[in-house]
């Protein structure tokens, strides 16, 4: 049996068949070809998976992809505006906030969350938006400057 | 087999298909039950689901508020009206973790899990159960006690009274890793005080026991004291007593019994 499922995926409206138990991961990385948000752990622990579901941070691995129905997804393949970087990604570039790159997806979405919500944050209230997100090898200080730095360029921009 | 999903427009469907189908689990946040799913656990081959407004209703308006069992960790946060509530619900995972994770699922959450239902004894919630025969309901005491004898009991809401006095509800997390991580323990307490002295205390603690646990000794300890130091000794000298902790991979049960009453001391004397 398959269900079917569609939402708007940055910005553009999407839709797929899905097993029924199949969560958003799998959708969007089997069924509509969008990588960006990696498989790490499926637990829950890694935070590599965190995509924004209607701006919130969620963890698309144990999200069933219907919880998706109708709504708005992001990911960090929908943030550049063609050659044009998101400052949160040239941030993370400039800050050498990615080593491997593998946390970097969920990293850059869950800082996405803080900075729509709240664009001046305090660095505690960084380390607290990343808190569920691990990284393994780049370290956390160079990311935590970054998030800030984007924040300084947004903030420039305004 | 194939996993299927079953989604209700009632609590009372879900509470019919909980009771008869052997294989169904109710899937609230997921955050817990998807990690099974994603392990390939086979013991079930349903998720049962519901998208019955009550569900995820809260009622935060006057003295008596209801949490609907799918209410979330992030839409607590988001409710100023529930000040209170923040520093537990801040306790449960990430943010993203938040956005999913629910009142009602915490209730079932694993040692070392709990941290909301450790504040939700304190405040002496009682629990609705969602029945095929209409809704019951029981102190959350009592449920937790129960909890693994009924696996199938459907959760629908918590209640309890507002605390009078805010700075009254206090809730401690210790944990290993900061700025998040699993509980070595967890501490609420409600103090309400009257002329200098605590009257009615309730105390509660997460990953001292198989459940979160009130600690009844505390709290005759700490009847009609003042919040001095002098006042709480006899409190502090009994933390441990009733408490039954786990080892894990985070403390050893002696480690949680020497520290409890350490971290009790520091949250009654506002050092936390
Ligand atoms: C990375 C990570 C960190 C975490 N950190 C913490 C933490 O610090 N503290 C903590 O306490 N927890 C933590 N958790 C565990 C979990 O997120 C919370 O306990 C959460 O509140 C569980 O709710 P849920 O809605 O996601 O439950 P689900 O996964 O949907 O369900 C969990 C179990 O409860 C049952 N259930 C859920 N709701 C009901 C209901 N209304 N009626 C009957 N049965 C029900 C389900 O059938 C299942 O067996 C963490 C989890 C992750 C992945
Ligand atoms: S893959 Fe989802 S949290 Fe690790
Ligand atoms: S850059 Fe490798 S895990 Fe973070």
């Amino acid at each position: 049996m398959v269900t079917a499922v569609s939402f708007t995926l940055n910005g553009t409206a999407v839709a797929a068949v899905a097993e029924p138990a199949e969560t958003l991961l799998s959708v969007l990385r089997h069924r509509l070809g969008d990588t960006s948000p990696k498989a790490g752990c499926l637990q829950g622990t890694c935070g590599a998976c965190t995509v924004l579901l209607d701006g919130e941070p969620v963890l698309s691995c144990l999200l069933l992809a219907d919880a998706a129905e109708g709504r708005r997804v992001e990911t960090v393949r929908g943030l550049a505006d063609g050659p044009t970087l998101h400052p949160l990604q040239e941030a993370f570039m400039d800050r050498f906030a990615a080593q491997c790159g593998f946390c970097t997806p969920g990293m850059i979405m869950a800082a996405k969350a803080l900075l729509d919500r709240n664009p001046n944050p305090t660095r505690e209230e960084v380390i607290e938006a990343i808190s569920g997100n691990v990284c393994r090898c780049t370290g956390y200080l160079p990311i935590i400057e970054a998030i800030l730095e984007a924040a300084r360029r947004l903030a420039a921009r305004r | 087999m194939p996993l299927s999903v079953r989604t209700t427009e009632t609590l009372a469907e879900a509470a019919a298909l909980l009771a008869t189908e052997r294989a169904a689990r109710f899937l609230a946040g997921g955050t817990l039950l998807m990690r099974a799913v994603n392990e390939g656990d086979v013991s079930f081959s349903l998720l049962v689901r519901t998208r019955d407004p009550n569900f995820v209703r809260m009622r935060t308006a006057g003295g008596r508020i209801e949490l609907g069992a799918g209410v979330t960790m992030a839409r607590i946060l988001a409710a100023r009206e529930l000040a209170f509530l923040h520093a537990p619900a801040r306790a449960i995972g990430g943010p993203a973790v938040r956005s999913m994770a629910t009142v009602g699922g915490n209730l079932f959450a694993e040692h070392p899990y709990g941290d909301f239902a450790a504040a939700l004894l304190a405040l002496d919630a009682r629990v609705q159960l969602a029945t095929g025969f209409g809704p019951r309901e029981i102190p959350l005491e009592e449920f937790l006690r129960g909890r693994d004898r009924h696996p199938r009991a459907l959760v629908s809401a918590v209640v309890f009274e507002r605390p009078s006095d805010p700075a009254a509800f206090r809730f401690h997390k210790m944990t290993r890793t900061r700025p998040k991580g699993a509980a070595v323990l967890s501490i609420a307490a409600h103090l309400p005080l009257s002329g200098g002295r605590i009257t009615g205390a309730r105390v509660a603690y997460g990953a001292m026991g198989k459940t979160p646990i009130r600690a009844r000794a505390v709290e005759r300890a700490l009847e009609g004291r003042p919040l001095s130091p002098e006042g709480i000794a006899p409190a502090v000298a009994v933390a441990a007593e009733g408490t039954d902790p786990p080892t894990d991979s985070l403390a050893s049960a002696w480690y949680r019994r020497r520290v409890i009453g350490v971290v009790l001391r520091r949250l009654l004397l506002g050092e936390g």
